[in-house]
């Protein structure tokens, strides 16, 4: 665990192991590191707003949860970011396969059954109260 | 872009710009969020005075680590790259103690 996060802070040794690819595989992993931090920075986004803008809901704290849940998933989408790009750095420099990952799908369904959930709170709020 | 002189299939300083424009954006993502933590953190008082603080700390962190990035005169890795992914992981956390606590 320490030792991955001083991996992280330290490009020397990210730099000297194996040979340097072509820039341009650098400058691609350096981008979707960015693509996905910026994803993680919607979620935040979204728990922040979902915690100031929404008004309180029917459930209670469910507006609450909703920001908690956004956030968690933002704050864990930035550390693996930097994590998967670290050791898909590590492959390209080393000729390894790159490394394969289950969190895009995870996220992704996450996402999508937090999106269902709303909506069944939504169509039960409007059948309750018409 | 490098003009006319670039000889044809060979992609010169492209990938630096669009990696360039891509830390760019970041930043601007990261601003954002500083401002919507420090807006929820405006009704705590003294406590939500230190969330406004750190906030501003985090953005500016962001912006200085980023710099030679954004201005495209670094291309190796550097900092950057954590420090941007952990302040984000930090405003994460600012967010979560905020709504835990307006939930006492």
């Amino acid at each position: 665990m320490y030792e991955a996060v001083r991996r992280w802070f330290d490009p020397r040794e990210l730099r000297e192991v194996g040979e340097t690819p072509d820039y341009r595989f650098s400058l691609a992993n350096e981008r979707t590191f960015l693509a996905w931090l910026r994803t993680g920075l919607a979620l935040i986004a979204g728990g922040l707003a979902v915690a100031q803008f929404l008004p309180p809901m029917p459930v209670p704290h469910l507006r609450e949860a909703l920001a908690i849940a956004l956030l968690l998933l933002g704050g864990t989408v930035a550390v693996r970011a930097v994590d998967h790009w670290a050791r898909t750095e590590r492959a390209i420099r080393l000729g390894d396969e790159l490394p394969a990952s289950r969190f895009p799908a995870v996220l992704a369904l996450l996402v999508g059954l937090g999106a269902v959930l709303l909506m069944v709170a939504v169509v039960v709020q409007g059948v309750r109260n018409p | 872009m490098s003009g006319k002189s670039t000889p044809p299939g060979r992609d010169v300083g492209l990938a630096g710009e669009r990696t360039r424009l891509a830390w760019r954006r970041t930043a601007l993502a990261v601003g954002v969020v500083a401002v919507l933590t420090a807006r929820l953190a405006l009704p705590y008082g003294t406590v939500g005075a230190v969330v406004v603080v750190l906030a501003g700390l985090g953005w500016a962190g962001v912006l200085v680590a980023t710099f030679p990035k954004v201005a495209g005169r670094r291309s190796h890795p550097g900092r950057a790259l954590p420090v941007t992914a952990l302040v984000t992981a930090g405003f994460a956390v600012l967010g979560l103690l905020l709504v835990l606590a307006s939930m006492r």
